[in-house]
């Protein structure tokens, strides 16, 4: 049997080229370094062939003949000519007719100086238009969402924006309507292009026909200044920032291929205008007389001096530490900054301080060890051809809206099938192959049956509330294809039930390790997807209890970090919940907030309004003066992203750069020199001049890190995915039970959506208006069992609390199961959610 | 008058019936949704878009493609006649300025009666009978200006033997369950089920 070919030859305007079978002519030439000029054609969607901008000459062994380049594959001994007098005329005519019905107002359009349409025509097109007909008119911009406008003159139909909608968003709300010379794009009437994505057509459009709000007329492509940057989700998307006047004006995806693939969710894409709000803190803020004078006890929060605002909050360390010792001291938060503010805080908390109650998840995330102590797998092996991917997450078009995009485009094109183990539907049920939906709290036993193909014990033909059957044909299918990798995406699916539910079905699913891995195989890896940014940072970076910089526990990197820091906590801290307990109680002298909203964000409300009132000082670094903020004694104004040097680490591993463009607002400071201005006046000297030295140390004493240089993590395309790590996963054994649900009852799935009550979101005014008031969702079937009406308001009564709210069908979620969103304006789950249940079941009445 | 009524919806079902892909249904249903209305209303095509699982967006693009799907209301009758090449230099630009002359309309408006809409269209294929128009998509061939006074009388008067606008005899097709392709999963040995109908040659004659 001889080799497949894995080589193709052919010559581009005279000079060899090695191009991949398959390969799109365009795309090698590209590759070679001849660009062919192109409208509709875009590396990561399927061609259409529809400018016909990239005809060439190409001759296949019957003489040279314009052909599309882009929707004509390599053969063994092709030839291309880019440059002949063919095809330069071609171009000119082709261009020539693109331009009969463009109205050139490229003066007061946005896309003038980034438009390929106006440097193509520069560059390849007749200099002299000879149409002095009529060009066709519709309505100037009209919009097709809240985000982004459509001008319809300006369309050259080239089908990037329809195309992105339909293959690669999944949402087929905008589409070519009429035909002929009226073909335009528009949405259904009334029906907006309502897609979580919307802001990726305005930047892949070639022309100015989409255009998106918040940038409209704020700029010329000339006067911005622009970095590449990474983008501070979990995802690590690569964008490039750009700025004029100090203000960041736009983001723009970058195509990374281990990452985001240039693509980036409108919340994301938007989300700058919240740094440019007028809510920003801009000086340090510390407790006041009204006449604006420092006074502890103070009912106002007034503007201080740096030097007033570290001094006071390293008398009140330095009081709780003499007084009660350090561990009287807790810090929360964290998960949003660089992992160098995340390693200098840490340092601080854990170095300087000694207390160990640190903690940067708030009680919504998963343990450190099942992120850090099971084998981690990256995006692009998650979707390698023909894998498998078990979803035991929320639903990542909601909570994680690029790697939704990766995984649909691996579902959709590339064979990879998906298991969705959740206890609803998610965005990607239409395209998985199965979906074991689970009675909420119930995914372990799923689990354990795929992993043990136990599935022929259950009495009842039923596992956790999944048919019996399903359950084995998935079993089954994971055993197909046990010889291509299979990856579990892993998150917290529901915020109404207890991690550790979520914790023991990852437990039976690493027991695939030992099946799958068998003879060379590539076996089973996990995707942790966690909420906020930089969580996977703050968690290398030992923002966590038990946990020390360097992916290692306290217990075995104690020695290591203690030469570094001179000292390390004795004992374990208490996680997020219980630093507020200890609050609560009286036991926390100091609380130390990095941009962490305890009363707005953590799931126990109440617990977190007695923390804060049994809190003895509390210093908050923030951005914003949210909630818990505005009870702090010290506000440090911190700076955001765009606005400070630093590195973020995604939900792989994955560090790469972030860069400064524009300044913070006011006297505003990295955390990281927040932190050492802090360790400064504890009588501790980092040494820290900037963040490059942060990581400097970081790459010397971190042991997971260790001799990861800044030059090494920018040279490389992609960053670096640091893989070592020193923590074995220790799920909690036995397994917590789950309690029966009663038949009155609905089990309550909580998640959240794109859109909440986040800060940023709700400081974006492009945003905020998009995020809306949870409603109640049951399963179609369940509205006569429960005796309402869809569409009806009811009154829901959980252990925790009541709620009045509108109920609406959704067959996505199962029969007994009711969902509800998290962290929404107005109506939230987290009125309904118990916190000391395990699970939360709701009875649902008529009004 | 908006979405499918129960008697479509019925029709409707049964055509999805017949596709192993529902949305290969779209166009028979805007067919349906244009003889039970007149014309496609938005809320017909948002309700086919439930009916196959596409996008109301999607269910636009199909429909406002197709000249002969109307969205907006036309007359009951259509009468279009063919400004081709051939029926151009036998008269029919002469046909349609008599036809606006006649009935008080340009190509594209309808009568106040709401009975005929004129339309000027593009080559209908019949160039040897030129000049020809249809109604409601049925031939009339060598018109001359008689012919089409006579035929609005006749439109007028209900005797010209024209179904009004939409309705087209394919959507009330009945597929018998030995005609319908079916969804089975190929299998390299089995006769395709329209071989087994249609023996070849080779086979029968042997």
């Amino acid at each position: 049997m001889s080799e497949p070919e894995t080589v193709v030859n052919i010559t581009v305007n005279g000079r060899p080229v090695q191009a991949a079978p398959g390969e799109w002519v365009i795309a090698a030439a590209e590759r070679a370094g001849v660009y062919i000029p192109h409208f509709c054609y875009h590396p990561r969607m399927k061609s259409v062939g529809m400018c016909r901008m990239c005809i060439v000459d190409i001759d296949t062994g019957r003489g040279p003949a314009l052909q599309p380049s882009c929707m004509v594959a390599v053969s063994e001994g092709m030839v291309v000519d880019t440059a002949s007098e063919q095809t330069r005329k071609a171009q000119d005519g082709v261009l020539e007719f693109l331009l009969l019905n463009h109205p050139l107002d490229c003066p007061v359009c946005d896309k003038g100086g980034e438009c390929p349409l106006q440097d193509q025509t520069m560059a390849y097109g007749p200099g002299e238009s000879r149409f002095v007909e009529e060009k066709r008119h519709y309505e100037k911009p009209i919009p097709v969402n809240s985000l982004v406008y459509l001008d319809r003159e300006r369309c050259i139909l080239c089908d990037r924006c329809t195309r992105f909608a339909d293959e690669v968003a999944g949402d087929p709300l905008i589409t070519f309507q009429d035909r002929g010379d009226q073909t335009q794009v528009n949405t259904f009437p009334d029906l907006p292009f309502s897609s979580y994505f919307s802001g990726n057509t305005v930047q892949i459009c070639p022309v100015g026909a989409l255009t998106a709000v918040p940038y409209r007329f704020k700029a010329r492509p000339w006067d911005l200044a622009e970095v590449e940057s990474t983008y501070p989700n979990p995802m690590g998307d690569r964008v490039v920032v750009q700025a004029s006047r100090d203000q960041v004006l736009r983001y723009q995806g970058v195509d990374s291929d281990a990452v985001n693939w240039g693509w980036l969710t409108d919340k994301d894409r938007f989300a700058f205008e919240a740094a440019a709000s007028d809510l920003r803190l801009a000086a340090p803020l510390v407790r006041g007389t009204p006449l604006g004078q420092p006074d502890h006890s103070g009912r106002e929060l007034v503007e201080a001096t740096w030097g007033q605002a570290l001094g006071r909050a390293a008398d009140a360390i330095q009081s709780a530490v003499a007084d009660k010792g350090p561990q009287s001291v807790a810090v929360l938060g964290g998960a949003r900054l660089t992992n160098e503010d995340q390693y200098a805080w840490a340092r601080l908390a854990k170095g300087v301080i000694g207390t160990d109650h640190v903690d940067a998840q708030l009680d919504d995330g998963l343990p450190a060890d099942a992120v850090l102590g099971l084998p981690r797998a990256t995006v692009n092996r998650a979707c390698s051809p023909g894998g498998t991917v078990i979803l035991l997450a929320p639903d990542p078009k909601e909570e994680q809206g690029t790697l939704y995009l990766r995984l649909r485009h691996a579902v959709a094109n590339d064979g990879v099938q998906l298991i969705e183990l959740t206890p609803r539907a998610t965005g990607l049920s239409r395209l998985a192959s199965f979906r074991l939906h689970h009675r909420p709290g119930e995914a372990a036993a799923v689990a354990a049956a795929l992993v043990g193909g136990d599935t022929e014990a259950a009495a009842d033909g039923d596992i956790g509330g999944v048919p019996a059957a399903a359950v084995a044909a998935a079993a089954a299918a994971i055993a197909d294809r046990a010889d291509q990798p299979v990856t579990v995406v892993l998150g917290r699916p529901s915020l109404a039930e207890s991690a550790d539910f979520t914790v023991a079905a990852a437990d039976e699913l690493a027991r695939f390790a030992n099946l799958l891995s068998a003879g060379g195989r590539p076996g089973i890896a996990f995707l942790p997807v966690l909420h906020r940014g930089n969580v996977m940072g703050a968690l290398d970076m030992g923002l966590a209890p038990g946990l020390l910089p360097g992916r290692i526990s306290l217990a075995d990197g104690g020695p290591v970090l203690a030469e570094a820091w001179g000292s390390v906590p004795t004992a374990s801290g208490a996680g997020a919940r219980g630093i507020l307990q200890a609050a609560a109680e009286g036991r926390v002298e100091v609380l130390i907030l990095l941009g962490a909203d305890p009363l707005g964000d953590f799931p126990d409300q109440k617990l977190a309004a007695e923390a804060l009132d049994g809190a003895g000082t509390i210093v908050a670094s923030d951005l914003f003066l949210n909630p818990s903020a505005l009870r702090a004694h010290v506000v440090f104004p911190a700076a955001g992203f765009a606005e400070r040097q630093g590195t973020h680490t995604n939900l792989e591993g994955r560090i790469t750069s972030q860069r400064q463009v524009v300044t913070p607002p006011g006297t505003a400071r990295a955390d990281w020199a927040i932190a050492a201005g802090l360790a400064g006046r504890l009588g501790a000297d980092f040494g820290f001049g900037a963040a490059e030295d942060v990581w400097d140390e970081i790459s010397r004493v971190a042991p997971s890190h260790r001799g990861l240089v800044l030059e090494a993590i920018d040279a490389a395309d992609d960053g670096v995915v640091a893989t070592d790590s020193s923590i074995s996963f220790a799920p909690p054994r036995p397994a917590t039970p789950v309690p029966p649900v009663d038949a009155y009852s609905l089990r309550l799935v909580a998640a959240r959506r794109m859109y909440d009550r986040g800060t940023l979101v709700q400081h974006a005014p492009s945003l905020a208006g998009l995020a809306s008031p949870a409603v109640l969702a049951l399963n179609p079937y369940d509205f006569d069992r429960v005796g309402v009406e869809p569409g009806a308001d009811v009154r829901v009564i959980s252990s925790a609390g009541e709620m009045d709210t509108p109920v609406v069908a959704d067959p996505g979620v199962p029969r007994g199961t009711a969902a509800f969103g998290y962290n929404h304006p107005d109506r939230d789950a987290r009125d309904l959610v118990d916190p000391e249940a395990v699970v939360t079941d709701l009875r649902v009445q008529t009004r | 008058m908006a979405r499918l009524n129960p008697g479509s919806l019925a029709i409707a079902q049964e055509i999805i019936s017949r596709y192993p892909v529902a949305r290969s249904a779209l166009i028979p249903l805007l067919h349906l949704a244009q003889e039970q209305d007149g014309h496609v209303t938005e809320e017909a095509m948002a309700h086919i878009a439930e009916l196959v699982g596409v996008t109301p967006a999607e269910v636009m693009g199909t429909c406002s493609f197709y000249e002969m799907l109307k969205r907006e209301p036309v007359g009951e009758y259509m009468v279009n006649i063919c400004n081709g090449i051939s029926c151009h230099l036998l008269g029919s630009s002469e046909l349609i300025h008599h036809a606006e002359a006649t009935l008080g309309v340009r190509p594209g408006g309808t009568t106040d009666d709401g009975k005929i809409t004129l339309e000027a269209v593009e080559c209908i294929a019949a160039c040897t009978e030129a000049p020809c128009l249809q109604v409601n998509y049925r031939y009339r061939n060598r018109v001359s200006t008689a012919d089409f006074d006579q035929l609005v009388d006749d439109l007028r008067a209900g005797t010209a033997g024209v179904a009004p606008h939409g309705k087209l005899a394919k959507v009330r097709q009945h597929i018998g369950d030995e005609r319908r392709a079916g969804v089975a999963v190929p299998d390299g040995q089995a006769q395709p089920a329209w071989l087994a109908r249609n023996p070849t040659d080779a086979e029968s004659g042997s």
